[in-house]
Protein backbone atom coordinates (compact mmCIF):
# COMPACT_ATOMS: atom_id res chain seq x y z
CA UNK A 1 0.00 0.00 0.00
CA UNK A 2 1.30 3.50 -0.42
CA UNK A 3 1.44 5.52 2.54
CA UNK A 4 2.06 8.51 1.30
CA UNK A 5 -1.10 8.05 -0.91
CA UNK A 6 -3.02 7.29 2.35
CA UNK A 7 -1.67 10.27 4.69
CA UNK A 8 -2.34 12.62 1.71
CA UNK A 9 -6.17 10.96 0.74
CA UNK A 10 -6.54 11.23 4.37
CA UNK A 11 -5.88 14.36 5.83
CA UNK A 12 -7.37 16.19 2.52
CA UNK A 13 -10.92 14.25 3.54
CA UNK A 14 -10.23 15.91 7.12
CA UNK A 15 -9.62 19.02 5.88
CA UNK A 16 -12.50 19.16 3.70
CA UNK A 17 -14.97 17.68 6.26
CA UNK A 18 -13.65 20.61 8.27
CA UNK A 19 -14.06 23.81 5.96
CA UNK A 20 -18.42 22.16 5.98
CA UNK A 21 -18.61 21.23 9.15
CA UNK A 22 -22.53 21.68 8.73
CA UNK A 23 -22.50 18.44 6.47
CA UNK A 24 -19.78 16.36 8.60
CA UNK A 25 -22.37 16.91 11.20
CA UNK A 26 -25.00 15.70 9.81
CA UNK A 27 -24.85 12.00 9.78
CA UNK A 28 -24.68 12.51 13.77
CA UNK A 29 -27.49 14.63 13.36
CA UNK A 30 -29.84 12.02 11.80
CA UNK A 31 -28.11 9.66 14.50
CA UNK A 32 -29.66 11.47 17.57
CA UNK A 33 -33.38 12.98 15.65
CA UNK A 34 -33.71 9.24 14.13
CA UNK A 35 -32.61 6.83 17.56
CA UNK A 36 -35.17 9.52 19.24
CA UNK A 37 -37.82 8.89 17.01
CA UNK A 38 -38.85 5.22 18.37
CA UNK A 39 -39.82 6.56 22.01
CA UNK A 40 -42.48 8.66 20.34
CA UNK A 41 -43.43 5.75 18.23
CA UNK A 42 -43.24 2.97 21.07
CA UNK A 43 -44.41 4.74 23.76
CA UNK A 44 -42.47 5.96 26.76
CA UNK A 45 -42.43 2.47 28.94
CA UNK A 46 -39.08 2.84 30.33
CA UNK A 47 -39.15 -1.47 30.21
CA UNK A 48 -39.80 -1.40 26.53
CA UNK A 49 -37.16 1.14 26.13
CA UNK A 50 -34.30 -0.40 27.98
CA UNK A 51 -34.80 -3.90 26.24
CA UNK A 52 -34.66 -2.07 22.51
CA UNK A 53 -32.34 0.32 23.50
CA UNK A 54 -28.96 -1.39 22.37
CA UNK A 55 -30.94 -2.58 18.83
CA UNK A 56 -32.29 0.65 18.38
CA UNK A 57 -28.81 2.60 18.82
CA UNK A 58 -27.07 -0.24 16.36
CA UNK A 59 -29.46 0.31 13.63
CA UNK A 60 -29.72 4.44 13.43
CA UNK A 61 -25.93 3.83 13.94
CA UNK A 62 -25.85 1.40 10.65
CA UNK A 63 -28.21 4.00 8.73
CA UNK A 64 -26.27 6.95 9.54
CA UNK A 65 -23.36 5.43 8.28
CA UNK A 66 -25.27 3.80 5.30
CA UNK A 67 -26.88 7.28 4.38
CA UNK A 68 -23.64 9.41 4.56
CA UNK A 69 -22.01 7.10 1.92
CA UNK A 70 -22.77 8.12 -1.13
CA UNK A 71 -21.20 11.58 -1.16
CA UNK A 72 -17.78 9.52 0.12
CA UNK A 73 -16.02 9.07 -3.68
CA UNK A 74 -18.93 11.01 -5.75
CA UNK A 75 -17.39 14.49 -5.61
CA UNK A 76 -13.66 13.10 -6.42
CA UNK A 77 -15.40 11.25 -9.19
CA UNK A 78 -17.79 14.01 -10.67
CA UNK A 79 -14.52 16.38 -11.10
CA UNK A 80 -12.25 13.97 -12.20
CA UNK A 81 -9.76 13.82 -9.05
CA UNK A 82 -10.52 10.10 -8.87
CA UNK A 83 -8.95 9.39 -11.99
CA UNK A 84 -5.94 11.00 -11.06
CA UNK A 85 -5.27 9.59 -7.70
CA UNK A 86 -5.74 5.86 -9.12
CA UNK A 87 -2.93 6.94 -11.40
CA UNK A 88 -0.63 7.08 -8.38
CA UNK A 89 1.67 3.62 -7.96
CA UNK A 90 -0.51 0.85 -5.60
CA UNK A 91 -2.93 3.98 -5.12
CA UNK A 92 -6.18 1.93 -5.24
CA UNK A 93 -5.60 0.14 -1.81
CA UNK A 94 -4.53 3.52 -0.45
CA UNK A 95 -7.42 5.50 -1.64
CA UNK A 96 -9.74 2.92 -0.34
CA UNK A 97 -8.30 2.70 3.21
CA UNK A 98 -7.71 6.22 3.31
CA UNK A 99 -11.29 7.21 2.61
CA UNK A 100 -12.81 4.60 4.48
CA UNK A 101 -10.50 5.95 7.54
CA UNK A 102 -11.85 9.64 6.79
CA UNK A 103 -15.27 8.32 6.70
CA UNK A 104 -14.96 7.03 10.25
CA UNK A 105 -13.02 9.72 11.99
CA UNK A 106 -15.85 11.71 10.33
CA UNK A 107 -19.12 10.30 10.53
CA UNK A 108 -18.15 6.89 12.99
CA UNK A 109 -16.36 8.71 15.91
CA UNK A 110 -19.29 10.98 16.45
CA UNK A 111 -21.54 8.35 16.49
CA UNK A 112 -19.65 6.76 18.93
CA UNK A 113 -19.19 9.68 21.47
CA UNK A 114 -23.15 9.94 21.38
CA UNK A 115 -24.12 6.71 21.86
CA UNK A 116 -24.40 6.71 25.43
CA UNK A 117 -25.88 9.87 25.46
CA UNK A 118 -28.48 7.94 23.30
CA UNK A 119 -28.13 4.97 25.79
CA UNK A 120 -28.94 7.49 28.66
CA UNK A 121 -32.10 9.17 26.68
CA UNK A 122 -33.68 5.60 26.31
CA UNK A 123 -32.63 4.46 29.78
CA UNK A 124 -29.99 2.67 28.91
CA UNK A 125 -28.58 0.95 32.48
CA UNK A 126 -25.15 2.55 33.13
CA UNK A 127 -23.27 -1.13 33.36
CA UNK A 128 -24.11 -1.75 30.28
CA UNK A 129 -23.22 2.01 28.60
CA UNK A 130 -19.41 0.94 28.44
CA UNK A 131 -20.34 -2.30 26.03
CA UNK A 132 -22.76 -0.11 23.91
CA UNK A 133 -19.22 2.19 23.43
CA UNK A 134 -16.98 -0.57 22.81
CA UNK A 135 -19.04 -1.88 20.49
CA UNK A 136 -19.89 1.01 18.58
CA UNK A 137 -16.22 1.59 18.61
CA UNK A 138 -15.11 -2.29 17.19
CA UNK A 139 -18.32 -1.83 14.57
CA UNK A 140 -18.52 1.29 13.14
CA UNK A 141 -15.11 1.25 11.38
CA UNK A 142 -16.77 -2.19 10.12
CA UNK A 143 -19.69 0.02 8.62
CA UNK A 144 -17.57 2.41 7.11
CA UNK A 145 -15.03 -0.65 5.97
CA UNK A 146 -18.09 -2.48 4.16
CA UNK A 147 -20.02 1.10 3.38
CA UNK A 148 -17.08 2.10 1.36
CA UNK A 149 -17.54 -1.18 -1.21
CA UNK A 150 -21.18 -0.38 -1.44
CA UNK A 151 -19.65 3.54 -2.74
CA UNK A 152 -17.66 2.56 -5.00
CA UNK A 153 -19.39 -0.02 -6.68
CA UNK A 154 -22.57 2.29 -7.04
CA UNK A 155 -20.43 5.12 -8.20
CA UNK A 156 -21.93 7.61 -10.42
CA UNK A 157 -25.71 5.78 -10.63
CA UNK A 158 -28.45 7.31 -10.24
CA UNK A 159 -29.94 5.75 -7.35
CA UNK A 160 -26.64 5.30 -5.53
CA UNK A 161 -27.95 6.21 -2.25
CA UNK A 162 -30.92 3.32 -2.00
CA UNK A 163 -28.66 0.88 -4.06
CA UNK A 164 -25.83 1.58 -1.62
CA UNK A 165 -28.26 0.12 1.42
CA UNK A 166 -29.68 -2.53 -0.37
CA UNK A 167 -26.10 -4.01 -0.93
CA UNK A 168 -24.47 -3.14 1.97
CA UNK A 169 -27.01 -4.02 4.89
CA UNK A 170 -27.10 -7.81 4.12
CA UNK A 171 -23.55 -7.85 4.74
CA UNK A 172 -23.74 -5.68 7.19
CA UNK A 173 -25.82 -8.10 9.63
CA UNK A 174 -23.40 -9.84 11.60
CA UNK A 175 -21.90 -6.51 12.89
CA UNK A 176 -25.47 -5.57 13.99
CA UNK A 177 -26.02 -8.68 15.67
CA UNK A 178 -22.65 -9.15 17.63
CA UNK A 179 -22.79 -5.17 18.27
CA UNK A 180 -26.22 -5.42 19.53
CA UNK A 181 -25.89 -8.30 21.68
CA UNK A 182 -23.06 -7.22 23.31
CA UNK A 183 -25.18 -4.77 25.36
CA UNK A 184 -28.47 -7.65 25.40
CA UNK A 185 -25.83 -10.07 26.92
CA UNK A 186 -24.89 -7.53 30.07
CA UNK A 187 -28.30 -7.31 30.13
CA UNK A 188 -28.77 -11.05 30.59
CA UNK A 189 -26.47 -11.34 33.07
CA UNK A 190 -23.87 -12.58 30.77
CA UNK A 191 -20.46 -12.09 29.90
CA UNK A 192 -20.10 -9.10 26.64
CA UNK A 193 -16.68 -10.34 25.94
CA UNK A 194 -17.64 -13.18 23.37
CA UNK A 195 -19.62 -10.91 21.37
CA UNK A 196 -16.94 -8.16 21.61
CA UNK A 197 -13.92 -10.84 20.34
CA UNK A 198 -16.53 -11.54 17.14
CA UNK A 199 -17.08 -7.86 16.49
CA UNK A 200 -13.12 -7.61 16.41
CA UNK A 201 -12.81 -10.80 14.67
CA UNK A 202 -15.30 -8.87 11.89
CA UNK A 203 -13.40 -6.23 12.20
CA UNK A 204 -10.10 -7.40 11.10
CA UNK A 205 -11.61 -9.23 8.67
CA UNK A 206 -13.00 -6.14 6.67
CA UNK A 207 -9.55 -4.43 7.68
CA UNK A 208 -8.21 -6.94 5.03
CA UNK A 209 -10.66 -7.75 2.85
CA UNK A 210 -12.86 -4.19 1.97
CA UNK A 211 -10.16 -2.10 0.92
CA UNK A 212 -8.77 -4.66 -1.68
CA UNK A 213 -12.52 -4.88 -3.21
CA UNK A 214 -13.05 -1.40 -2.61
CA UNK A 215 -10.18 -0.71 -4.94
CA UNK A 216 -11.40 -3.53 -7.51
CA UNK A 217 -14.65 -1.65 -7.75
CA UNK A 218 -13.16 1.82 -8.41
CA UNK A 219 -10.99 0.46 -10.99
CA UNK A 220 -14.72 -1.02 -12.30
CA UNK A 221 -15.80 2.26 -11.92
CA UNK A 222 -13.53 4.83 -13.78
CA UNK A 223 -12.37 2.27 -16.22
CA UNK B 1 -13.62 -35.19 -32.50
CA UNK B 2 -14.70 -34.92 -36.41
CA UNK B 3 -18.83 -34.03 -36.95
CA UNK B 4 -20.25 -35.96 -39.60
CA UNK B 5 -21.22 -32.97 -42.50
CA UNK B 6 -24.59 -33.26 -42.78
CA UNK B 7 -27.12 -30.67 -45.12
CA UNK B 8 -28.92 -29.62 -42.15
CA UNK B 9 -25.46 -27.29 -40.89
CA UNK B 10 -24.89 -24.88 -44.03
CA UNK B 11 -23.23 -22.35 -42.48
CA UNK B 12 -19.62 -22.51 -40.89
CA UNK B 13 -18.24 -26.01 -40.53
CA UNK B 14 -18.77 -27.57 -36.66
CA UNK B 15 -15.90 -26.20 -34.26
CA UNK B 16 -14.01 -28.93 -32.76
CA UNK B 17 -15.25 -29.22 -29.37
CA UNK B 18 -12.76 -28.22 -26.81
CA UNK B 19 -13.47 -26.41 -23.43
CA UNK B 20 -14.01 -22.94 -24.96
CA UNK B 21 -16.16 -24.09 -27.30
CA UNK B 22 -18.77 -22.90 -26.09
CA UNK B 23 -17.50 -19.84 -24.61
CA UNK B 24 -18.29 -18.60 -27.98
CA UNK B 25 -21.72 -16.78 -27.92
CA UNK B 26 -22.81 -18.28 -31.24
CA UNK B 27 -21.82 -21.75 -30.45
CA UNK B 28 -23.48 -21.45 -26.63
CA UNK B 29 -26.40 -20.06 -28.84
CA UNK B 30 -27.33 -23.25 -30.44
CA UNK B 31 -26.54 -25.31 -28.00
CA UNK B 32 -28.53 -23.95 -25.24
CA UNK B 33 -31.39 -23.71 -27.96
CA UNK B 34 -31.26 -27.82 -28.02
CA UNK B 35 -30.79 -27.78 -24.60
CA UNK B 36 -33.40 -25.50 -23.28
CA UNK B 37 -36.30 -27.30 -24.31
CA UNK B 38 -34.65 -30.69 -23.19
CA UNK B 39 -34.74 -29.40 -20.14
CA UNK B 40 -37.94 -28.03 -20.07
CA UNK B 41 -39.69 -31.24 -20.90
CA UNK B 42 -37.25 -32.92 -18.10
CA UNK B 43 -38.94 -30.48 -15.81
CA UNK B 44 -42.32 -31.06 -16.57
CA UNK B 45 -41.91 -35.13 -16.52
CA UNK B 46 -39.87 -35.23 -13.75
CA UNK B 47 -42.61 -32.59 -11.69
CA UNK B 48 -45.79 -34.31 -12.95
CA UNK B 49 -44.26 -37.74 -11.76
CA UNK B 50 -42.73 -36.18 -8.64
CA UNK B 51 -46.23 -34.47 -7.92
CA UNK B 52 -47.93 -37.95 -8.12
CA UNK B 53 -46.04 -39.93 -6.21
CA UNK B 54 -45.98 -37.00 -3.59
CA UNK B 55 -49.92 -36.47 -3.65
CA UNK B 56 -51.02 -40.44 -4.21
CA UNK B 57 -48.19 -42.57 -3.52
CA UNK B 58 -46.82 -41.48 -0.02
CA UNK B 59 -48.68 -41.77 3.08
CA UNK B 60 -49.40 -39.67 5.26
CA UNK B 61 -47.19 -38.40 7.82
CA UNK B 62 -47.88 -39.57 11.23
CA UNK B 63 -47.23 -36.46 13.12
CA UNK B 64 -47.82 -33.64 10.72
CA UNK B 65 -50.65 -34.89 8.63
CA UNK B 66 -50.79 -33.53 5.39
CA UNK B 67 -49.85 -30.13 5.66
CA UNK B 68 -46.08 -32.21 5.77
CA UNK B 69 -46.39 -32.39 1.71
CA UNK B 70 -45.12 -29.40 1.40
CA UNK B 71 -41.53 -30.04 2.16
CA UNK B 72 -41.53 -31.96 -1.45
CA UNK B 73 -41.44 -28.19 -3.35
CA UNK B 74 -39.79 -26.48 -0.38
CA UNK B 75 -36.95 -28.66 0.12
CA UNK B 76 -35.91 -28.48 -3.97
CA UNK B 77 -36.72 -24.82 -3.40
CA UNK B 78 -34.51 -24.39 -0.31
CA UNK B 79 -31.41 -26.49 -1.65
CA UNK B 80 -31.52 -24.53 -5.31
CA UNK B 81 -31.67 -21.11 -3.68
CA UNK B 82 -28.54 -21.89 -2.31
CA UNK B 83 -26.45 -24.10 -5.07
CA UNK B 84 -27.77 -21.27 -7.40
CA UNK B 85 -25.97 -18.54 -5.05
CA UNK B 86 -23.09 -20.63 -5.30
CA UNK B 87 -23.28 -21.44 -8.82
CA UNK B 88 -23.91 -17.09 -9.52
CA UNK B 89 -20.68 -16.40 -7.51
CA UNK B 90 -19.18 -19.17 -9.14
CA UNK B 91 -19.75 -17.89 -12.94
CA UNK B 92 -19.19 -14.07 -11.63
CA UNK B 93 -15.61 -14.96 -10.59
CA UNK B 94 -14.84 -17.37 -13.64
CA UNK B 95 -15.89 -14.18 -15.32
CA UNK B 96 -13.85 -11.99 -13.20
CA UNK B 97 -10.76 -13.90 -13.85
CA UNK B 98 -10.70 -14.88 -17.13
CA UNK B 99 -12.73 -11.84 -18.40
CA UNK B 100 -15.30 -14.49 -20.09
CA UNK B 101 -18.41 -13.09 -21.71
CA UNK B 102 -20.26 -16.34 -21.29
CA UNK B 103 -19.82 -16.50 -17.52
CA UNK B 104 -20.93 -13.03 -16.81
CA UNK B 105 -23.86 -14.06 -18.65
CA UNK B 106 -24.64 -16.69 -16.73
CA UNK B 107 -24.33 -14.98 -13.57
CA UNK B 108 -26.91 -12.89 -14.62
CA UNK B 109 -28.93 -15.27 -16.01
CA UNK B 110 -29.21 -17.21 -12.83
CA UNK B 111 -30.00 -14.57 -10.33
CA UNK B 112 -33.93 -14.10 -10.84
CA UNK B 113 -33.97 -17.68 -10.69
CA UNK B 114 -32.45 -18.58 -7.50
CA UNK B 115 -34.52 -15.31 -6.11
CA UNK B 116 -37.39 -16.74 -7.00
CA UNK B 117 -36.37 -20.20 -5.45
CA UNK B 118 -35.79 -18.28 -2.59
CA UNK B 119 -39.03 -16.70 -2.16
CA UNK B 120 -40.69 -20.38 -2.97
CA UNK B 121 -38.59 -21.04 -0.25
CA UNK B 122 -39.78 -18.41 2.43
CA UNK B 123 -43.37 -18.63 1.06
CA UNK B 124 -44.23 -22.77 1.49
CA UNK B 125 -42.04 -23.08 4.55
CA UNK B 126 -44.48 -19.46 5.86
CA UNK B 127 -47.23 -21.77 5.02
CA UNK B 128 -45.83 -24.80 6.55
CA UNK B 129 -45.71 -23.32 9.17
CA UNK B 130 -48.86 -21.61 9.99
CA UNK B 131 -50.78 -25.02 10.72
CA UNK B 132 -47.40 -26.87 12.21
CA UNK B 133 -46.16 -23.88 14.08
CA UNK B 134 -49.02 -21.96 14.56
CA UNK B 135 -47.38 -18.84 13.12
CA UNK B 136 -46.61 -17.27 9.45
CA UNK B 137 -43.17 -16.41 10.48
CA UNK B 138 -40.42 -16.80 13.15
CA UNK B 139 -36.89 -15.16 13.74
CA UNK B 140 -34.94 -19.05 13.35
CA UNK B 141 -31.83 -18.82 12.23
CA UNK B 142 -32.53 -20.88 9.14
CA UNK B 143 -35.80 -18.61 7.82
CA UNK B 144 -33.56 -15.38 8.84
CA UNK B 145 -30.42 -16.30 6.56
CA UNK B 146 -33.20 -17.44 3.56
CA UNK B 147 -34.39 -14.11 3.80
CA UNK B 148 -31.31 -12.41 3.80
CA UNK B 149 -30.15 -14.54 1.16
CA UNK B 150 -33.15 -12.67 -0.89
CA UNK B 151 -31.59 -10.07 -0.17
CA UNK B 152 -28.42 -10.74 -1.71
CA UNK B 153 -29.86 -11.77 -4.83
CA UNK B 154 -31.82 -8.40 -4.68
CA UNK B 155 -28.53 -5.94 -4.14
CA UNK B 156 -27.10 -8.12 -7.50
CA UNK B 157 -29.72 -7.44 -9.14
CA UNK B 158 -30.60 -4.05 -8.79
CA UNK B 159 -26.68 -3.33 -8.77
CA UNK B 160 -26.72 -4.66 -12.34
CA UNK B 161 -30.00 -3.02 -13.76
CA UNK B 162 -28.48 0.35 -12.59
CA UNK B 163 -25.35 0.06 -14.87
CA UNK B 164 -26.19 1.01 -18.09
CA UNK B 165 -22.36 0.28 -19.42
CA UNK B 166 -22.77 -3.69 -19.26
CA UNK B 167 -19.11 -4.11 -18.70
CA UNK B 168 -19.25 -2.19 -15.83
CA UNK B 169 -22.45 -3.89 -15.19
CA UNK B 170 -20.61 -7.14 -15.55
CA UNK B 171 -17.96 -6.74 -13.47
CA UNK B 172 -19.05 -4.64 -10.61
CA UNK B 173 -22.21 -7.71 -10.13
CA UNK B 174 -19.32 -10.15 -9.91
CA UNK B 175 -17.60 -8.34 -7.50
CA UNK B 176 -20.55 -8.18 -5.20
CA UNK B 177 -21.74 -11.73 -6.01
CA UNK B 178 -17.80 -12.90 -5.15
CA UNK B 179 -18.22 -10.72 -1.77
CA UNK B 180 -21.67 -12.04 -1.02
CA UNK B 181 -20.70 -15.45 -1.41
CA UNK B 182 -17.58 -15.00 1.05
CA UNK B 183 -19.95 -13.41 3.62
CA UNK B 184 -22.66 -16.17 3.37
CA UNK B 185 -21.34 -18.16 5.96
CA UNK B 186 -20.80 -15.51 8.36
CA UNK B 187 -23.90 -14.36 8.31
CA UNK B 188 -25.00 -17.99 8.40
CA UNK B 189 -23.46 -18.54 11.48
CA UNK B 190 -23.76 -14.96 13.14
CA UNK B 191 -27.77 -15.74 12.77
CA UNK B 192 -26.95 -19.44 14.13
CA UNK B 193 -26.81 -17.49 17.66
CA UNK B 194 -30.01 -17.17 18.29
CA UNK B 195 -32.26 -20.38 19.46
CA UNK B 196 -33.12 -21.93 17.04
CA UNK B 197 -37.17 -23.22 16.21
CA UNK B 198 -37.04 -25.24 12.29
CA UNK B 199 -36.69 -28.91 12.31
CA UNK B 200 -33.18 -30.42 11.97
CA UNK B 201 -32.70 -31.35 8.68
CA UNK B 202 -34.95 -34.00 6.82
CA UNK B 203 -32.02 -35.55 4.77
CA UNK B 204 -28.73 -35.81 6.33
CA UNK B 205 -25.10 -37.76 4.20
CA UNK B 206 -24.89 -40.93 5.98
CA UNK B 207 -27.33 -40.84 8.62
CA UNK B 208 -29.96 -43.08 9.30
CA UNK B 209 -32.45 -42.33 7.15
CA UNK B 210 -35.98 -41.98 9.02
CA UNK B 211 -38.48 -40.85 6.33
CA UNK B 212 -40.78 -43.23 4.78
CA UNK B 213 -39.03 -44.15 1.03
CA UNK B 214 -41.69 -43.15 -1.09
CA UNK B 215 -41.44 -39.54 0.48
CA UNK B 216 -37.75 -39.22 -0.53
CA UNK B 217 -38.32 -40.78 -3.85
CA UNK B 218 -40.97 -37.98 -4.31
CA UNK B 219 -38.44 -35.28 -2.91
CA UNK B 220 -35.91 -36.24 -5.19
CA UNK B 221 -38.15 -36.63 -8.15
CA UNK B 222 -39.21 -32.85 -7.44
CA UNK B 223 -35.67 -32.15 -6.25
CA UNK B 224 -34.66 -33.06 -10.10
CA UNK B 225 -37.46 -31.17 -11.63
CA UNK B 226 -36.21 -28.18 -9.61
CA UNK B 227 -32.90 -28.76 -11.12
CA UNK B 228 -34.11 -28.99 -14.68
CA UNK B 229 -36.18 -26.19 -14.74
CA UNK B 230 -33.36 -24.28 -13.29
CA UNK B 231 -31.02 -25.08 -16.28
CA UNK B 232 -34.07 -24.68 -18.47
CA UNK B 233 -34.88 -20.73 -17.64
CA UNK B 234 -31.42 -20.16 -17.17
CA UNK B 235 -30.71 -21.69 -20.99
CA UNK B 236 -33.33 -19.66 -22.32
CA UNK B 237 -32.66 -16.24 -20.29
CA UNK B 238 -28.67 -16.87 -21.03
CA UNK B 239 -29.78 -17.07 -24.89
CA UNK B 240 -31.68 -13.72 -24.31
CA UNK B 241 -29.28 -12.17 -23.41
CA UNK B 242 -26.57 -13.81 -25.55
CA UNK B 243 -28.68 -12.06 -28.69
CA UNK B 244 -29.06 -8.86 -27.02
CA UNK B 245 -25.23 -8.24 -26.69
CA UNK B 246 -24.01 -9.75 -29.65
CA UNK B 247 -26.96 -8.00 -31.53
CA UNK B 248 -25.01 -6.35 -34.30
CA UNK B 249 -22.61 -9.37 -35.25
CA UNK B 250 -22.55 -10.71 -38.23
CA UNK B 251 -23.96 -14.31 -36.69
CA UNK B 252 -26.71 -12.58 -35.09
CA UNK B 253 -27.88 -10.38 -38.00
CA UNK B 254 -27.76 -14.16 -39.70
CA UNK B 255 -29.96 -15.52 -37.32
CA UNK B 256 -32.75 -12.73 -37.43
CA UNK B 257 -32.57 -12.38 -41.95
CA UNK B 258 -32.96 -16.50 -41.42
CA UNK B 259 -36.11 -16.41 -39.08
CA UNK B 260 -38.02 -13.79 -40.96
CA UNK B 261 -37.62 -15.51 -43.98
CA UNK B 262 -39.40 -18.43 -42.47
Amino acid sequence: MNGAVFLAVYLRDLRLAWRRRTEALLPVAFFLVAASLFPLGVGPDPQVLKLIAPGVVWVCALLAAMLSMPPLYAADHADGSLEQLLLARDAGLAVAAAKAAGHWTISGAPLVVGAPLLGLLLGLPSEELPVLFVSLLLGTPILSLLGGVGAALTLGLRSAGMLIVLIVLPLAIPALIFGAGAAAAVDAGQSASPHLSLLGALLIACLLGAPPATAAALRIAVE
Amino acid sequence: MHAVNSPAVTSAARPRLTWFTFASPANFYRLAGVLGPVCGLAAAAFALAGLWVGFFVAPTDAVQGEVYRIIFIHVPAAWLSMVLYVAMAFWAAIGWFLNARMAFIFARAIAPTGALFTVLALWTGSLWGRPTWGTWWVWDARLTSELILLFLYLGYMALVAAIDDTRRADKAGALLAIVGVVNVPVIYFSVVWWNTLHQGSSLTMGAKQHMASTMLIAMLLLTLACWAYAFAVVFVRARAIVLEREGDTAWARALVANSNQG
